[in-house]
């Protein structure tokens, strides 16, 4: 469903991202992982169209992602890290917002927002300024913002920071629930056990390139795309496995 | 030219509409505040009503000669419509002026009115009339010091031709003349001028009167040019023109505030995500800044016309063609604000002082005319100058659609301009 092409962008001398090359398929949810300033979000936002690659290209069912205004863009739904919501709006009105971005309008954008709210479970809140919610249940709109225009892809930046364990359990439940109706899911995060629980496959990426790719399994056995694994002890965890992979020099 | 989607567009509208009208504070600061300032300053430079008396200059007289002339001149100031006459004693008299509560003191010292009338013929020394002055109240010296002059040349003239004291100075005179050792020529004449006054004097008071002394030999009719010859001046026009002007600026600067904290907030990753154009994207912000500064604009005039009576005596075209380029300036004003500013906090500060310079060259706060003819100049390079130009003279100077076109073209000038320079400006790209 999403291709990820030999991607590359640099920033004057700084090499940001170089060669990256992924894919995510239709059910199934992709952990992205690595240290600060690896080049993850970099990546997400040249899938989200945000970033043009210096080379390389972005392909969504096939087809190369090409302008601001591609109409496969509405295949892509961004869960930025960031609360993307306006505080003073109710609810209904941010979504009614967002909806309109993708031409949504009408009965279509308001069966879209009961849906999106029924799976995030603030149907009940739909009147309430964004203001009065709590940082889970603004996360959990933020998921239903990102949702809203039914896209086949779904990029997720750090969807659960700052959340507590019962709103936590609800987004991981609705990702769940977006693997089984067929949707592909890029997940972007720092939380070990959420990779764990989640992830079909894991890709590590680090200075600007990927260096591993394997689902969980894969990696706890050693038998990944890196051989400086065959180097350690073999670890058992996967924050074990992050750490011989990409060093334990803090990264700030 | 991109091809716009209308839903999108009309998203953005009506969410930074309902943004805007969502935080009070910015609804108060930008329609209230506007009308309370504009009421305060069109009270200032409205001057008198059809009905109202002018505002009079608090000036104290102390007459220390008590002589015929000193008498009239003081009688002169206080039937002066522009003065309001205390007669306190010195002492008084220059403690009010110290503490503000009296423009000028007039002091007419012992003697003058003998000393005037020698003057007034060539044949002494001038006397003094002394002034002590309240120094950051010039303008008002000035007038005090012109209203003055007119009264003590009445008064001394009046007296010199036509008073007692004149026809003893010159039955004195005369012989001190004639036994005077002046050059024979100018002898001659002082002597043919006295005895032609002598001779006045000794006229019979009937048919011609007595002389009044020396009289402004003209008369002044005066006519306000504004839009018709039974117009007012209303200068609510002007200063609700410039409120206006200045808060929808404050409004938009605000607006390209916001933008800045929606990228920071992370809400313009989401926008660009979604399938718009960047050309979208602005043309959304700056139809939402001009939809908000229009409203200000007509808010403060709709104000300003029921409660002030203030009017559109020009082209009604043509003044809301001004109203609606300046609101379209703003908010492109707007947009730059948001592709130049760093940060939302540093974007503030130095938008609030660029707008209070605009305004204040502009002509919001006083009328360009007190400016010196090289600032006159200099502030055509100035928006709001044009603005303000354009709404006074579709107000109450009443000028037509024509002269509206040049306010109404400028503007879109410059919005075209600050839309150009946002536009190429803008960082789009963030990872």
């Amino acid at each position: 469903m999403l291709t990820i092409n030999h991607l590359r962008k640099s920033y004057g001398p700084l090499v940001a991202v170089d060669d990256v090359s992924f894919s995510v398929e239709r059910g199934q949810l992709v952990g992205l992982l690595g240290p600060n300033g690896a080049g993850k979000t970099t990546t997400v936002s040249m899938v989200a169209g945000l970033v043009t690659p210096d080379t390389g290209d972005v392909l969504v069912g096939g087809a190369a992602l090409r302008g601001d205004t591609d109409p496969k863009k509405r295949q892509i739904g961004l869960v930025p890290q960031d609360l993307a919501l306006y505080d003073e709006l109710s609810a209904r009105a941010n979504l009614r917002f967002f909806g309109a971005l993708y031409d949504l309008s009408g009965a279509a954008l308001d069966k879209a927002i009961a849906a999106a709210l029924e799976l995030v479970g603030l149907a009940d809140r739909e009147r309430d300024l964004v203001k009065t919610f709590s940082g889970g249940m603004k996360r959990r709109l933020n998921l239903a913002a990102g949702l809203l225009h039914d896209p086949d892809i779904l990029l997720l930046d750090e969807p659960t920071v700052g959340v507590d364990p019962q709103s936590r359990n609800a987004i991981f439940d609705n990702l769940e629930e977006l693997k089984r109706r067929g949707k592909a899911l890029l997940y972007t995060t720092h939380y070990m056990e959420e990779v764990e629980r989640l992830a079909d496959r894991i890709v590590v990426i680090d200075h600007g390139g990927v260096i591993a790719d394997d689902t969980l399994s894969g990696l706890l056995n050693g038998d990944g795309s890196r051989s400086a694994l065959e180097a350690e002890t073999r670890p058992r965890t996967l924050e074990a496995v992050f750490l011989t992979l990409t060093g334990r020099s803090l990264r700030d | 030219m991109a091809n716009i989607p209308v839903t999108p567009l009309l998203a953005m509208i009506r969410k930074d509409l309902q943004l805007f009208f969502s935080d009070r504070r910015s609804v108060i600061v930008s329609f209230v505040v506007p009308i309370a300032i504009g009421a305060f300053f069109g009270s200032i430079f409205s001057g008198p009503g059809d009905n109202a008396e002018p505002a009079r200059i608090a000036i104290a007289v102390i007459d220390q000669d008590g002589s015929a002339i000193s008498k009239a001149i003081v009688t002169g100031l206080q039937s002066d419509r522009n003065l309001k006459v205390a007669t306190p004693a010195e002492a008084e008299a220059r403690d009010a002026v110290k503490r503000g509560r009296t423009a000028v003191g007039v002091i007419i010292p012992k003697n003058f009115g003998d000393a005037a009338g020698k003057a007034f013929f060539g044949g002494g020394a001038k006397p003094d009339v002394n002034l002590v002055y309240d120094p950051s109240r010039n303008t008002e010296l000035a007038m005090v010091r012109g209203i003055m002059t007119q009264h003590i040349m009445d008064a001394v003239s009046r007296e010199m031709f036509g008073g007692a004291m004149g026809k003893q100075y010159v039955e004195k005179s005369l012989p001190e003349i004639e036994s005077s050792k002046m050059p024979a020529e100018q002898k001659a004449v002082l002597l043919q001028l006295l005895r032609s006054v002598q001779g006045v004097y000794n006229q019979p008071a009937g048919a011609g009167g007595r002389p009044q002394g020396v009289t402004m030999p003209y008369a002044v009719h005066e006519e306000a040019m504004t839009a018709g010859s039974n117009v007012a001046y209303n200068g609510y026009a002007h200063s609700f023109a410039g409120m206006g002007i200045q808060f929808l600026l404050f409004a938009m600067a605000n607006l390209g505030v916001e933008m800045l904290l929606e990228r920071q907030r992370g809400l313009w990753r989401r926008l660009r995500s979604a399938p718009v154009s960047r050309f979208t994207l602005l043309t959304g912000k700056a139809a939402s800044g001009s939809i908000i500064s229009f409203l200000i604009l007509t808010v403060c005039f709709a104000f300003a016309m029921i409660v002030f009576k203030v009017r559109i005596q020009g082209s009604v075209v043509g003044f809301l063609g001004v109203a609606i380029a300046c609101s379209i300036m703003a908010s492109s004003f707007g947009l730059l604000v948001a592709a130049l500013g760093n940060s939302p906090a540093t974007a503030r500060g130095i938008t609030t002082l660029a707008v209070l310079m605009m305004v204040m060259l502009g002509g919001a706060w006083v009328p360009t005319f007190v400016f010196p003819a090289w600032l006159q100049q200099f502030t055509l390079i100035v928006p709001v100058r044009w603005a303000v130009d354009g709404l006074d003279a579709t107000t109450w100077r009443g000028v037509g659609l024509a002269g509206a076109l040049a306010p109404i073209g400028v503007l879109l000038a410059f919005a075209a301009a600050f839309g150009a320079l946002a536009a190429s400006r803008f960082k789009w790209e963030e990872a």
